[in-house]
């Protein structure tokens, strides 16, 4: 089973290398899903879904409404421990460790493990704030100042925002808020940054925004994006998991995906002919 | 497509005729009678603010009011009389003080637990116990302090007075705490999910998450809750006359008895003063200023509501 996704993942230069005798990965992955199947109280949302996440590379969650693309990001930060319906099973080893082992710390889990939501959400405290809190419920030791400015400075806000650090982050606008969250997460230097839909709420003028953002921050990030647009998930992504009713129906290289699936459903939803 | 829907014949013959207004008189007169109901309530305010407005003008006519305002010593009813109102403000300050640092942290804590920690089946459990809290008629209070509290409290403190301020704190307490547990659960309650998420998604605790992100965004609804507890404290009435006594007094202590501006009015109503003298006047002036202390405090709760609540959408 392993083989064969790690085949997938391979993109075609690659594979006739792997062929030569090098190393069978193609890339390094981080964080690896292996038979999960995710419960909402004794229904399974998530059936047998089985693939990798490529270490500093966009991989996208594509698939129709109510499929369980969310369900399954939020189960790979422990965010599903607040919903006491969920229950899951399977193994998500991160780093080689057990996600879900009863030793694990679920805090220390999402310190490493960041997450934008759907709609901005900004504490109701300053712009600086917003950016130092979590660092600093963290004991973040170095200079915080420098920290805000390089995060807002990633998420491509600095500029709007740098006179008015100490302003209300409820007085910017949509897209500026978002990029305030994702600045926020970026300042715990996350080892993976997941996303749910980040520009579902906003404007296009927004979204190019922060698909610029997200090109920029692939060489230093691994992000999971789950998204509802294909076009997106098309231009952002290096990887791309479609699913549908719970099932993963394909995974592979994006570019693969979207132009030669494997499968018909994929083609069908990718042509836009369902979803 | 189109082109035949406009080219179809007018039919003159089903002339729709739209001009037809009447007066509805049912819908009148049910009108006026619900502006009728909601004007009651409104005039009855206004007639009490009326007769509390006459009445203490002509008691000021007789008593300067820096007298009344200032004075230290209150007796009305035995000469030589002394009109000086501190000593019913003082009392009814000590016994809100008290009942303050009772309920407010226990409240508040019971209301956090409530919001952040209780599961679905204690939080559907302990509501309604709160709220039958509330639904206890407040001389049942006055009684469980004379018979209750105040014998426990003397066999910690035996100096204790039979009436004193403590025990109408502790009941006072008693009785505000379910009403800041169940405004401030609804406040925090009203913090919307998304930014306890946020929270979480950044490596914080639950506690972490409690008092630096949704108690600061629920603040306003905390605070309008601990004025209004304030305010009803200040009211209540037949608790602290029970509880407290009838003895105007500025004891900095807790343990003697004291008497509330509320505690006054009762006793003058009881008819200890004739009516229509200056002890009886007397009666209307303590209830305009007992009356324009809760009233600035709810306009205040309602200030801080409108002023710090945050748009959330």
């Amino acid at each position: 089973m392993s083989a064969q996704l790690d085949e997938k993942l391979m993109i075609p230069g690659q594979r006739e290398q792997a062929a030569n005798n090098k190393p069978a990965f193609a890339e390094e992955s981080i964080l690896n899903l292996d038979q999960v199947n995710i419960y909402y109280s004794g229904k399974a949302a998530i059936k047998e879904v089985s693939f990798p996440i490529a270490k500093q590379k966009i991989t996208s969650l594509i698939g129709p409404s109510g499929c369980g693309k969310s369900t399954l990001l939020r189960s790979l930060n422990r965010m599903n421990d607040f919903i006491p319906e969920v229950t899951m099973d399977g193994l998500f080893t991160y780093n080689g460790q057990n996600l879900n082992a009863p030793s694990v710390d679920p805090v220390e889990v999402r310190r490493h493990i960041g997450m934008v939501f759907q709609k901005p959400n900004p504490f109701p405290k300053t712009i600086y704030k917003n950016i130092a809190w979590g660092p600093n419920i963290n004991g973040y030791q170095k200079s915080l100042d420098e920290l805000v400015e390089h995060s807002l400075k990633q998420a491509a806000l600095w500029d709007e925002v740098k006179d008015r650090l100490h302003e209300s982050a409820l007085s910017l606008s949509g897209g500026q808020q978002q990029r305030l969250c994702i600045a926020r997460a970026l300042a715990m230097e996350p080892d993976i940054l997941l996303m749910d839909e980040p520009c579902s709420a906003l404007d296009p003028i927004s979204t190019a925004h922060i698909e610029d953002l997200l090109f920029e921050l692939k060489t230093r990030y691994t992000i999971v994006i789950v998204t509802h647009n294909m076009q997106q998930a098309a231009r952002i992504s290096d990887y791309t998991a479609f699913l549908e009713s719970g099932e993963l129906i394909e995974f592979g290289v994006t570019e693969q995906l979207f132009t030669m699936p494997q499968k018909q459903r994929t083609e069908e939803y990718v042509t836009g002919r369902f979803g | 497509m189109y082109s035949t829907a406009l080219n179809r014949p007018v039919l003159t013959d089903t002339f729709i005729n739209i001009n037809k207004r009447t007066i509805r008189w049912g819908e009148f007169l049910i009108q006026s009678g619900l502006a009728l109901c909601a004007l009651i309530s409104i005039i009855t305010t206004a007639v009490i603010i009326i007769i509390l407005c006459k009445e203490g003008f002509s008691f000021f006519q007789h008593i300067a009011p820096a007298e009344f305002f200032f004075g230290t010593r209150w007796v009305p009813l035995l000469e030589p009389s002394s009109f000086g109102v501190l000593p019913l403000v003082w009392g009814t300050l000590l016994v809100t003080f008290g009942a303050a640092l009772i309920a407010i942290p226990i409240g508040l804590a019971s209301a956090i637990y409530l919001s952040e920690y209780a599961s679905h089946k204690v939080r559907s459990t302990v509501k309604p116990v709160l709220e039958l809290l509330a639904g206890i008629p407040t001389v049942v209070y006055g009684y469980f302090a004379l018979t209750f509290v105040t014998p426990l409290l003397k066999t910690i403190i035996p100096g204790i007075q039979v009436f004193n301020a403590f025990s109408g704190a502790i009941v006072v307490g008693i009785m505000v705490l379910p009403m800041i547990a169940t405004l401030s659960d609804n406040a925090l309650r009203a913090v919307p999910q998304t930014l306890r998420q946020g929270a979480y998604a950044l490596g914080a605790t639950s506690y972490e998450t409690t008092t630096q992100v949704v108690l600061p965004a629920g603040l306003s609804g905390v605070m309008a809750s601990f004025l209004l507890a304030i305010s009803r404290a200040i009211g209540e009435t037949m608790a602290v006359t029970l509880a407290a006594g009838a003895t105007p007094n500025m004891s900095l202590t807790f343990l003697e008895s004291i008497q509330t501006m509320t505690a006054y009015i009762v006793q003058i109503s009881l008819g200890d003063a004739p009516a229509g003298g200056l002890a009886y006047q007397t009666l209307f002036v303590v209830a305009a200023l007992l009356f324009i202390i809760t009233l600035m405090l709810n306009v205040l709760s309602q200030w801080i509501l409108n002023r710090y609540r945050e748009a959330y959408d």
